[in-house]
């Protein structure tokens, strides 16, 4: 084992003279009174190798032992990661003991004495690849597949397999044999380096399904794909964790894989507290068994926090593999760029824009391109679907992190200060906000097919009365209510309607805050009748009092359940108002 | 400082810049605690033999023969009961004249909570100002700061909401405080009869300004003691945070750091978050929360100080000048308590999220309003009514010398719908309003 001794240290980068060979990105540990502080290397300079601690390095001396592990940063994957707490570095969260986190204390993310049901599905001489299921475990309630290990590179045999039945996660599951007679056992768990890619599938196509969200904002006018990539900037307050918690309880996924990055504590507390309360209402089961949270909040050391959406990544990636529609959140990538930056900082490289480091676009287009759905070895579709928050300083979309992400997702949902301040949330701008994925043909027919002959065209047609609300809207500041015909206003508050009924939502109310795609097109359908329905008013003055009750009746019909007595009242009254001024 | 056995001595100073000084030295751990010539100072780097030191004080006059004694710990505090009522310096020694504090020795700037052992906020705050209680409604537990520029009274207001809060421990934080300030709170405390629920930890502008640096940590290791051992409600105030934020920009100028956004060091968000995470519920009972001062240039929220704060905290308390009515406000729009859910409607009356959110979207199409009569617009009936509204929902609610309960608040904000709107114009759920509406 290659050894090292500590010669220098500033706050958490630490100098090591190394007396063997040490690759880029190896784990090493620290000695430091009987603890053993886990270090990343990040540079190597002829006999001396750089290393980020993972912990604080308070009280580090020169000449401390180092030991070098001979890999990268790995996590463990097998049966037992779902409904999990853990951090940047899949140590679990609910097995360190205490109140406070200790220093060097790390746990193991899987509960290694814990006993599945195998049951299995290769038989033996079967040839496989790496990804290929051997079988599977229920976990929760979900096919935990047991699969061949990422790590295995070319053509294997199966030799043995074990009978079905209860098996401890460490316990022989099979042997393969490769053609030069190397053998190998596996057990239900296996090891890989995080910031490396799984790519163990045939092929990666382009997404073409449409996952459901239940937030109108996304599924009606900017809707994100399965297998898609996304992102949230906007400045504090606007509501990004409001809106990535809103996604998460609805969205159309099997897993959630949370990474909360470099964010306030309070905020992960709320997913622990919620998430074991709310039910699915997919599959009628507590929302936390299709859950995994990676939490390293702001105040937990900073390289952690760069690993931490790594781990999440690969977690998911892992899910993928069993053919599952994996959703994956991270809050927020900005900090995890801002690790980036402070250890740059550090190293003391010459810096890029806002002293962010130079090859942060290669960075984040990397991990975002890890994203997608894939169809796999045997056919079967898997997908990661990933949203990530961004947190522009200042509130400026013109910062590194912003515009390095618009180049690398397709979606994009920029929040408002001006939206946020009048209280319309979700904030997302409607006229900024943007969904690539919309512009797919295979989207579109997929919309077309499942959704509405119509859909996409009176999806345009939405957005237009928004555009042209808007124009409307500057005329009149321009020239005065009474200094443009009377139509600007009604055009002003027909796009005043698609906002406050089909935009804005209530996440804290709990029938509006979920609406499936079908009320989605009744609602659509119905602001779009009214949008094309010519008024008479006789004077500008009429028109604001008028379209606020119309907008208060539509509002109440999204808080009634959907095609209720009550929903149906509220439609009906809609129509007598509507009597009053249309026209023919 | 009286040496002891196991300290190392040295006295040859090979590097002297401002604020820091290097010399070679051996089996010194990061981050302990020195003495330069009597001023204290902190390891910062180590490199090999050479031993960078912050000198807190600054170098002035520091030879390179000084006697540079090491004492093995990083900073630390004395904790014990005996801190209450009492008022000290940055590095925790008492200044009101009192005995020194007998207690365990703890280090500063501990260790971060188990996010899985924190407790969910869930106790309110009452502070009886309406832009705080109605709008803004702050929970223990929670971290949030008021973002004021230098002329406003924020001091007045933070020391108010302090003594009405119900709260075991009041914890002071002192950052670059001005000698009148200082005196204020002192005064004023001492006035409430509520000297012994106090801790202060206090640098003034008479103090240099590295020593700031310590401040938050002292502060927040007293709470913990109080939060931890003593299962008690502690509410932390430090003020002024952007003070202590150009002291870190000092010390990493003086590292060779590159600046990112407004000459601020890189880390600024990480350093700042270390201190406002502290603000824990624990399940046990006990409770850090932390109110802070973060002054403003301008009002210009996004330089990076403030930038980053807010994105740390849990919302913000925003102070204006109303000019309208001629007092100081809790500004609607810009302010924000993140943590209000967890209490409005459950732990205050059904209606109170229903009726907060109508008031201030009234509010804002007051602001409309105004605009447009700025330029000169003939304004509608609608219009002049909200303008009615926003005076005196301004002057009975926003004003920072209001001090009513909740469902006071409640009952005016209602007044003031049936005064100037219909149902259709506050649009607030059927049930709600039906038992609420006050008008016709």
């Amino acid at each position: 084992m290659v050894k090292g001794k500590v010669v220098g240290i500033i706050s958490n980068l630490i100098t090591i003279e190394v007396d063997g060979p040490v690759s880029q990105n190896e784990i090493c540990f620290i000695e430091h009174n009987k603890e053993k502080l886990m270090a990343e290397v990040i540079k190597i300079s002829g006999n001396l190798a750089f290393a980020q601690v993972f912990e604080s390095s308070r009280g580090l001396k020169i000449g401390l032992e180092v030991e070098f592990s001979g890999h990268m940063l790995e996590v463990d994957l097998g049966p037992g990661l779902l409904s999990k707490n853990l951090d940047g570095l899949q140590n679990d969260l609910d097995k360190k003991e205490g109140v406070f986190l200790k220093r060097g204390e790390y746990t193991h993310a899987l509960d290694l004495d814990k006993k599945f049901d195998f049951i299995s599905s290769a038989k033996k001489g079967d040839e496989v690849h790496s990804g290929d299921w051997l079988g599977y475990v229920t976990e929760n309630w979900i096919e935990h597949k047991i699969m061949v290990p990422f790590k295995l590179e070319g053509r294997w045999k199966v030799k043995e397999i074990v009978k079905n039945g209860n098996y401890k996660i460490t316990d022989k599951i099979a042997v393969l044999v490769n053609d030069n007679g190397d053998e190998e056992t596996i057990t239900m768990i296996q090891k890989w380096p995080i910031k490396v890619a799984v790519k163990a599938y045939k092929e990666k196509p382009r997404p073409f399904k449409i996952m459901e969200t239940g937030v109108r904002i996304i599924d009606t006018f900017n809707p994100m794909a399965e297998g898609g990539t996304g992102f949230i900037p906007g400045p504090f307050g606007c509501g990004k964790t409001v809106l990535q918690h809103a996604i998460s309880k609805n969205a159309e996924a099997d897993l959630i894989i949370f990474a909360a990055c470099g964010e306030r504590a309070n905020e992960v507390v709320e997913i622990f507290k919620e998430f074991p309360e709310l039910i699915d209402p997919r599959t009628g089961r507590k929302l936390i068994e299709r859950t995994t949270i990676i939490c390293n909040t702001s105040n937990m050391p900073v390289a952690a926090r760069e690993a931490s959406v790594y781990t999440a990544m690969t977690i998911a990636e892992y899910y993928r593999a069993m053919g599952l529609r994996v959703l994956m959140l991270a809050d927020s990538t900005s900090r995890w760029a801002q690790a980036l930056r402070e250890m740059s900082n550090r190293m003391e490289e010459l810096p890029g824009p806002d002293a962010f480091p130079m090859d942060l676009p290669a960075i984040i287009s990397n991990f975002y391109s890890r994203a997608g759905m894939v169809y796999l070895n045997n056919g079967k579709i898997g997908s990661i679907t990933f949203i990530g928050t961004v947190s522009p300083a200042g509130g400026n979309l013109k910062e590194p992190v912003t515009e390095s992400t618009k180049k690398a997702a397709r979606c994009f949902y920029a929040l408002s200060q001006q939206r946020s301040d009048s209280k319309r949330y979700p904030a997302v701008d409607p006229i900024d906000s943007y969904s690539k994925y919309l512009e797919y043909p295979e989207v579109q027919e997929y919309l077309t097919k499942n959704v509405g002959d119509n859909w996409v065209d009176n999806v345009l047609n939405a957005k237009n009365w928004l555009l042209r609300g808007k124009e409307a809207f500057d005329q009149i500041n321009i020239l005065g209510d009474d200094g443009v015909p009377v139509d600007y206003h009604i055009t002003y508050w027909k796009s005043e309607t698609i906002d406050f009924v089909l935009m804005q939502q209530d996440a804290f109310d709990k029938i509006d805050s979920i609406t499936p795609f079908k009320r989605q097109k009744y609602m659509l359908d119905l602001i779009l009748m009214i949008c094309e329905t010519n008024f008479n008013f006789e004077s500008f003055e009429k028109v604001p009092p008028y379209f606020k009750r119309i907008i208060n009746i539509l509002k109440q019909m999204n808080y009634s359940e959907f095609k209720q007595d009550n929903f149906y009242n509220f439609e009906n009254e809609l129509k007598e108002v509507i009597k009053e001024r249309s026209v023919q | 400082m009286q040496t002891k056995a196991f300290q190392k001595i040295y006295t040859k100073i090979t590097k002297l810049s401002k604020a820091t000084c290097s010399l070679n030295a051996s089996g010194i751990g990061n981050e302990e605690l020195a003495f330069v010539d009597g001023r204290s100072a902190q390891v910062i780097k180590i490199d090999k033999d050479e031993v960078t030191l912050q000198i807190f004080k600054g170098t002035e006059g520091i030879r390179t023969d000084a006697e540079v004694i090491f004492t093995g710990n990083p900073p630390i505090l004395k904790v014990s009961d005996q801190l209450a009522g009492r008022f000290f310096n940055s590095y925790g020694e008492p200044i009101d004249g009192g005995p020194e504090i007998e207690g365990e020795e703890r280090e500063i700037g501990g260790p971060s909570v188990n996010p899985v052992r924190r407790k969910q906020p869930s106790e309110l705050i009452k502070t009886g100002i309406a832009g705080i209680d109605l709008n803004n409604t702050l929970v223990t537990g929670q971290k949030i700061p008021f973002f004021a520029d230098p002329d406003q009274p924020y001091n007045q207001v933070m020391a108010n909401v302090a003594l009405r809060a119900d709260s075991d421990k009041i914890i002071l934080g002192g950052m670059g405080l001005s000698n009148d300030d200082y005196l204020y709170y002192k005064n004023l405390f001492d006035n409430a009869g509520a000297l012994e629920k106090i801790v202060c930890f206090v640098n003034t502008t008479e103090d240099p300004p590295i020593e700031r640096l310590l401040v938050p940590d002292m502060a927040l290791t007293a709470a913990e003691y109080f939060a931890v051992n003593k299962n008690e409600k502690v509410l932390v105030l430090l003020t002024d945070m952007t003070l202590y934020a150009d002291a870190l920009a000092i010390v990493s100028n003086k590292m060779d750091q590159i600046p990112s956004k407004d000459s601020m060091p890189g880390s600024l968000y990480s350093d700042l978050a270390k201190i406002y995470e502290k603000a824990v519920q624990f399940p046990s009972g006990g409770s850090i929360t932390i109110i802070a001062v973060t002054t403003l240039s301008g009002g210009d929220i996004t330089h990076a100080i403030p930038d980053n704060t807010g994105y740390i905290t849990e919302g913000q308390l925003f102070l204006r000048k109303d000019s309208d009515i001629n007092k100081v406000i809790v500004d609607p729009f810009r302010s924000l308590s993140r943590l209000k859910q967890l209490v409005i409607g459950k732990k205050t009356r059904l209606d109170h999220p229903q009726v907060m959110n109508a008031a201030v979207r009234l509010y804002a199409d007051a602001a409309n309003a105004k605009t447009k009569r700025d330029n000169g617009f003939d304004l509608t009936d609608y219009d002049e009514r909200t303008i009615k509204f926003s005076l005196d929902y301004s002057n009975e609610l926003l004003a920072i010398d209001i001090n009513i309960d909740v469902d006071k608040m409640l009952d005016t904000a209602w007044e003031l719908f049936a005064k100037y709107f219909t149902k259709a114009e506050v649009a607030i759920k059927k049930d709600i309003m039906d038992k609420y509406w006050r008008g016709k």
